[in-house]
């Protein structure tokens, strides 16, 4: 059983779950057999002439071995010929891979220092959760507020940089209902591992209703929205809410008592300490902690940061 | 008249004046014009970065042995790995094989008294320490967190000390060109009569190629770097989006001198592969001619083919396929070579100690690499596959694998030349498998994280990977122990090791056929005559005689014994 899941390279490949993936699985588990082969070829020969002409006596020079033409040629020709079949072959598949069909559904990604934004086209925005339609293709139109990162869906086998100055692209169609990793895979600083988002494939037939459902009331009270947009801002990656310390101080009994600066000097965390503390981060660094908060927090809302600090004074 | 000459020279060994014997005192290692004692400063040099690259190394792995924080923070993690990437390559990889091992045999090989420019040769040196201080400078004082690619934007806004270690390679690049250049003169100008451009050891060929690429590439990533330094102190927009420069311009600058660079690091270890061969299995390379000149078809070659790391950079589709069949037509040469080797083991004569043990290990590791490198040369195949853990593992293959493997070879080969003493045989196969296991353990599971998405440069991971990155560590910690024990013995060696002869492996080229146990500081009394091919050992009657082992050379019999094996004169 473990062999045979061995054999068809399972556990080489994590689960396939677009429409591109089977094809580009074929053309790798091609590559890994032919490689395989040759490699056993080219190892098998060096130890059977190792063990068969090892050196007998000391004296021992034996005759240089005439240079046949024809062997040079083979083995010239012959890797050329699969190189060039791999090749066309990953040309396809790439073809395939950047060409989104014309009736492709839109999101817009906006990658930050280090979490992911998808805006949908009824004006709706996640964070961290990419939701997608299955059966139907989708098509990413991507930028990042700051560095370069890029968005990697394993289970899809499709990846994309995403850059500061223009938009590129990334389109997919996913086949299974269900929740995929993704990943950035651009080194981006210091959180750069914990950009980890996820695809959460609906039915059709779902993803509509879902999406009706996921817009913001305007009315929510302040505290409820700032613990929504604690997690959707991703500022748990930093800032936890247990005291435990983190790349940032935590949130727990910040609200009202001295904190310690850099220079040395004492200041109490009030509301325009923290008011300034989210939308110029670098202006009053704690003490002890590294000055890496990424300043496309000045792009909040007013709502937006009096409801954050809202709910950081609940943090007691 | 050669062979006499030999025979004088094996006669006198002990009381002889030596390079290492005839000055003394620090100062005369300091101001040495002798290439040899210049290529033992660099072997000190970078065996002490290798050290710290090595450290740092096994922390990364260690920080890897489970998720989350292990025994570092995350910022700590980022700067440790962009360290040892850093280290590695620019203190120790480009510099390791040319600089010491091309320093100490490339003018003997070629029969000369020293390099063409002998004191240019003990600038690069200084150089190299200036680069290496200017970077270290960087280092200590704000750390390096970029990554050793210093992808902007991300290298124009972080606080660490991007400017120093910038600066210092732009300086270490001075150091690697005028090596090269000294190199490419060195082999035109100063071959010993005879010593015709089909007779030149495969190790001279692969320096040669890695000279050519030193000086057209190196300026290339010195500019890149001072625009870099530029627009972090000047505030010039190149790279900068903010400042209206274009990010992407720098990875293509970058990755111009970068992948050429590969070369810089694999050339000389394919020309050290050759000798190896060539020597324990006393026979011809087979193909001499396509070995030697595909070096230098791959070295030009490698200035075309630096897009294939930019496959989802967004660069252009069009200019991503010319690069991609670009690289399959550099790939083929490449292999060619492998099978080269493999087909001059037959009909050999294959004895089998420490150095050929790791041309032995190359054939089995590089082609791993290999093969990879054309899994991610392939388009649709290195989309899923760029930039994770699949692309750590292959040029870890290549790097590793194949550049370090053959400089720890060509270390155990010419060892011996260089120190007149022989290291424990034994140690040295017990410590060439724990390497083989360690480095395979340490870097195969890694290529199944790729494959399975696990991204590169992650301080924290998902669960499910856990097993195969503690795997990958215990690897790191064996591989660890093979190198302590390459250390330990060599060390030892050189004050309790056994006195050895002047041609200990029966080689057939001048450094080991002409001079004496330790060569004398100008190499030659007489610069000697060429007469036949480097591998020609059917002709090399100066080892064996006339065929009939009636040489006056002086080889070791398998049992490790080093023997006179008749001294006719």
């Amino acid at each position: 059983m473990q062999a045979m899941i061995w054999l068809q390279g399972t556990a080489w490949l994590p689960e396939a779950a677009s429409s591109v993936a089977s094809e580009v699985d074929a053309l790798f588990h091609f590559w890994a057999w032919v490689s395989v082969v040759l490699f056993l070829g080219v190892i098998g020969a060096t130890l059977f002439f190792v063990v068969r002409y090892r050196r007998r006596s000391i004296e021992e020079v034996p005759q240089p071995v005439k240079e046949k033409k024809l062997i040079e040629l083979a083995w010239i020709v012959l890797p050329t010929i699969l190189v060039l079949i791999v090749f066309t072959w990953g040309f396809r598949v790439y073809i395939k891979m950047y060409t989104a069909p014309p009736n492709a559904y839109e999101v817009l990604v906006h990658a930050y220092q280090w979490y992911w934004e998808f805006e949908y086209p009824n004006g709706v925005k996640t964070t961290n959760e990419l939701h997608v339609p299955a059966n139907r293709p989708v098509r990413l139109r991507m930028s990042s507020a700051d560095v370069i990162h890029s968005l990697y869906v394993p289970a899809f086998r499709v990846k994309q940089d995403v850059l500061p100055d223009r938009y590129s692209t990334l389109w997919f169609e996913a086949t299974q209902p269900g929740q995929y990793t993704i990943f950035c895979t651009e080194y981006c600083g210091t959180q750069h591992s914990g950009m980890v988002a996820k695809v959460v494939v609906h039915p059709e037939q779902e993803f509509e209703q879902w999406l009706q459902e996921a817009g913001v009331p305007e009315d929510m009270p302040l505290p409820e929205l700032g613990a929504r947009l604690y997690r959707e801002k991703a500022c748990f990656s930093c800032h936890s809410l247990d005291g435990s310390r983190g790349v940032g101080p935590t949130f727990k009994g910040l609200y009202g008592h001295e904190v310690e600066l850099e220079d040395g000097s004492r200041v109490v965390a009030d509301e325009n300490y923290l008011r300034e503390s989210i939308l110029q981060p670098g202006a009053k660094i704690v003490r002890g902690y590294p000055n890496v908060m990424p300043a496309s927090y000045a792009s909040l809302s007013e709502r937006e940061v009096a409801a954050l600090i809202e709910f950081i004074k609940q943090q007691q | 008249m050669a062979t006499q000459m030999h025979a004088a020279t094996v006669a006198q060994s002990q009381a002889e004046v030596n390079y290492l014997n005839h000055a003394r005192g620090l100062k005369s290692w300091l101001l040495t014009l002798d290439h040899k004692r210049i290529g033992l400063l660099y072997l000190i040099s970078i065996a002490l970065f290798f050290v710290v690259g090595g450290i740092l190394a096994l922390l990364v792995r260690l920080e890897l042995f489970e998720p989350g924080q292990t025994i570092m923070s995350a910022e700590t993690y980022n700067h440790v790995f962009t360290l040892h990437g850093a280290i590695m390559i620019f203190l120790f990889l480009i510099p390791a094989a040319p600089a010491v091992l091309g320093n100490f045999a490339l003018p003997i090989m070629i029969g000369a008294r020293d390099v063409a420019f002998p004191r240019l040769n003990l600038a690069s040196w200084y150089i190299f320490w200036l680069g290496a201080i200017t970077m270290l400078v960087g280092i200590v004082t704000s750390g390096l967190d970029t990554g050793w690619t210093f992808y902007t934007p991300y290298s124009t806004m972080t606080g660490s000390g991007v400017t120093w270690v910038v600066l210092g390679v732009f300086i270490l690049g001075f150091s690697s060109i005028l090596t090269g250049l000294n190199f490419i003169v060195t082999i035109h100008k100063m071959r010993a009569p005879g010593m015709t451009w089909s007779r030149l050891p495969l190790f001279v060929w692969g320096l040669y190629a890695t000279s050519i690429v030193q000086i057209l590439a190196t300026p290339v990533l010195g500019i890149t770097l001072l625009l870099l330094a530029l627009e972090r102190i000047l505030k010039v927009g190149i790279f900068d989006p903010a400042l209206g420069g274009d990010p992407v311009l720098f990875q293509h600058f970058f990755w111009f001198y970068s992948h050429p660079a590969v070369y810089i690091m694999i050339l000389p270890g394919f020309g050290i592969i050759s000798e190896l061969i060539g020597t324990f299995s006393r026979k011809g390379i087979f193909g001499y001619k396509f070995v030697a000149l595909s070096s230098v078809a791959i070295a030009f070659l490698g200035f075309l083919v630096w897009g294939h790391h930019m496959f989802v950079s967004g660069q252009s589709a069009t200019a991503s396929t010319v690069f991609s069949l670009l690289t399959f037509l550099i790939g083929v040469p490449t292999g060619v070579k492998v099978l080269n080797w493999v087909a001059s083991l037959y009909r050999g004569s294959i004895w089998l100690r420490s150095p050929l043990l790791y041309a032995l290990m190359f054939l089995f590791v590089f082609p791993i690499g290999g093969f990879t490198g054309i899994a991610l040369g392939t388009l649709g195949l290195d989309v899923p596959l760029h930039d994770t853990y699949f692309v750590v593992a292959h040029f870890h293959y290549v790097m590793v694998g194949g550049m370090f493997l053959s400089f720890l070879g060509g270390l155990h080969y010419w060892w011996p030349k260089m120190f007149g003493r022989l290291y424990n045989e034994k140690l040295a196969q017990l410590a060439a498998l724990l390497i083989f296991v360690g480095f395979n353990v340490t870097f195969f599971p890694q290529f199944i994280l790729g494959t399975q998405g696990m991204p590169r440069r992650y301080f924290d991971y998902v669960p499910e990977f856990t097993t195969l990155h503690q795997i990958s560590t215990v690897g790191s910690w064996i591989l660890g122990v093979g190198l302590l024990l390459v250390a330990g013995y060599l060390l030892h060696s050189l004050f309790k090791g056994q006195k050895a002869p002047a041609n200990p492996w029966g080689a057939g080229t001048l450094e080991w056929t002409h001079t004496g146990r330790i060569p004398s500081p100008h190499n030659f009394d007489r610069i000697p005559v060429v007469t036949r091919g480097p591998y020609d050992y059917h002709l090399a009657e100066e080892i064996f005689g006339n065929g009939r082992g009636e040489g006056n050379g002086v080889v070791v019999q398998p049992s490790g014994q080093a023997q006179q094996s008749h001294s006719t004169t």
